[in-house]
């Protein structure tokens, strides 16, 4: 139980954060100004998660928040507490198999966070009833692919997924 | 930097009573900032992120939808009754960058942040949404549309923090929304629109061309009389009237003023036949 005294001490110095971090419990201490990104990559040992614009526009350091993508340089890492949150290094490389099949990555700076969110895309074919692939994708910029053979990556997983759970009802 | 951390609505409005304090929903706005200017460590934090049972849902009743101080844009995307009710918001929501903005970004901390070029704000003003400001002093009522008085310049005193966002729920005949920006996704605003009609009456919210998101009386007035309109031209005199646009960054006056003239032309046409 946390008590007033407790925050008061807090907010003089580092704050202690405790969250399930790639489904292990981890506790850090913060600065109250860090940014989840530098807390993952400098901190907790996980570099997976890149830096690209550190203003929210080019999803390179896109991680999982209680299981929705987020900018991790947007989200200040005391406000992780008692969450959960995954990063690239929690993919497997079957996940992200299609996504090099395809020629989703050139140059791979922003494929750590595309490979994120993709991945989040082929877990939740529901959204392609209210959203396509490109518009869930948008917040991925990548300079070189020309974003064809990224969204062939993410239809493919789809598609994939899609087989599984019809094979699954028959059987 | 100082954060302060309320366990609850009640303790995050005696520390707003006793700090300057900025608060901090989602931080999509705020983080940018951080890495780099010393003034932002400089400040205090409330931070509102404990309090997500109090402030994060949202209630649609037949009178109203009440958004609390923490709805996403992701938590309207995601319920199919508010995106009927008031679909608007689903389609300004889209256009809050991506999943990643969309998922962190609250509507109130768009009214807050206050930038012209907000993406949330102007169909919040189409549909007459009112703010409730809570401090420990009680509650106070502001209509959205006479919440800026100028360049990110609030009606918010620094110990009220925005509790909720209130839209009256109406018959409306006609709802439209239109961003241009340099690209399709993940740009913000150069030119911006939304328009509503209903018993109430037209209104016509730009964001973009003038200090604050704002209403457009003139041209309301001459789409209420239905003054025949031959082209993107005949707006302009209202809308001069109007709004203010400048030249900056992203964009300049001249093509602003001139975009938002054929946006509203083109995007009204079919549902005034007035229009010519």
């Amino acid at each position: 139980m946390e008590t007033m005294a407790d925050r008061d001490d807090e907010t003089r110095g580092l704050l202690d954060v405790t969250l399930t971090l790639n489904g292990e419990t981890t506790s850090v201490a913060v600065d109250p100004a860090e940014r989840l990104l530098d807390v993952l990559r400098y901190r907790l040992g996980l570099p997976g998660t890149k830096e690209g614009c550190g203003e929210g526009e080019c999803g390179a350091c896109t991680v999982y928040l209680d299981g929705l993508p987020v900018m991790s340089c947007l989200v200040p890492a005391y406000q992780v507490r008692g969450r959960r949150v995954e990063t690239v290094e929690s993919l497997t490389p079957a996940e992200v198999a299609n996504l090099h099949a395809s020629g989703a990555t050139q140059c791979g700076a922003c494929t750590p966070g595309v490979a994120m969110t993709a991945r989040w895309v082929a877990r939740h074919p529901e959204l392609l009833e209210q959203h396509t692939v490109r518009q869930l994708m948008a917040g991925n910029l990548c300079r070189c692919t020309g974003y064809d053979g990224i969204v062939e990556g993410v239809e493919a997983d789809l598609a994939a997924a899609a087989k599984t759970k019809a094979r699954g009802a028959r059987s | 930097m100082n954060v302060l951390l309320p366990a609850s609505l009640e303790e995050a409005c005696d520390l707003l009573a006793e700090h300057r304090a900025v608060p901090v929903a989602g931080g999509t706005d705020l983080l940018v900032e951080w890495p780099q200017q010393l003034d932002a460590h400089r400040r205090t934090y409330l931070d509102l992120s404990a309090l997500e049972a109090e402030l994060r849902p949202h209630r649609l009743s037949d009178e109203a939808l009440v958004l609390g101080a923490l709805t996403t844009y992701w938590d309207v995307l995601q319920d199919p009754a508010v995106r009927r009710a008031f679909p608007l918001l689903a389609c300004a929501a889209r256009q809050v960058g991506a999943i990643q903005i969309q998922a962190r970004g609250t509507w109130a901390g768009n009214v807050a942040n206050a930038s012209p070029a907000a993406d949330g704000v102007p169909v919040l003003m189409a549909y007459d949404a009112v703010l409730e400001l809570a401090s420990r002093d009680g509650v106070e009522l502001v209509p959205l549309a006479s919440f800026y008085r100028g360049y990110k310049d609030m009606r918010r005193r620094p110990e009220q923090l925005i509790r909720s966002i209130r839209l009256p729920r109406r018959r409306y005949d006609l709802q439209w929304f239109e961003k241009v920006g340099s690209r399709r996704a993940q740009a913000i605003t150069k030119v911006g629109a939304a328009v509503t009609r209903s018993a109430a009456g037209w209104r016509v919210v730009a964001n973009s061309v003038a200090p604050t998101v704002c209403r457009c009386p003139s041209v309301e007035r001459l789409l209420a009389n239905e003054t025949p309109i031959a082209g993107p031209a005949d707006l302009l005199p209202a809308l001069r009237r109007d709004v203010s646009p400048i030249d900056d960054l992203r964009s300049t006056a001249a093509y602003r003023e001139r975009v938002l003239a054929r946006v509203l032309y083109w995007g009204l046409r079919d549902a005034c036949p007035w229009f010519r």
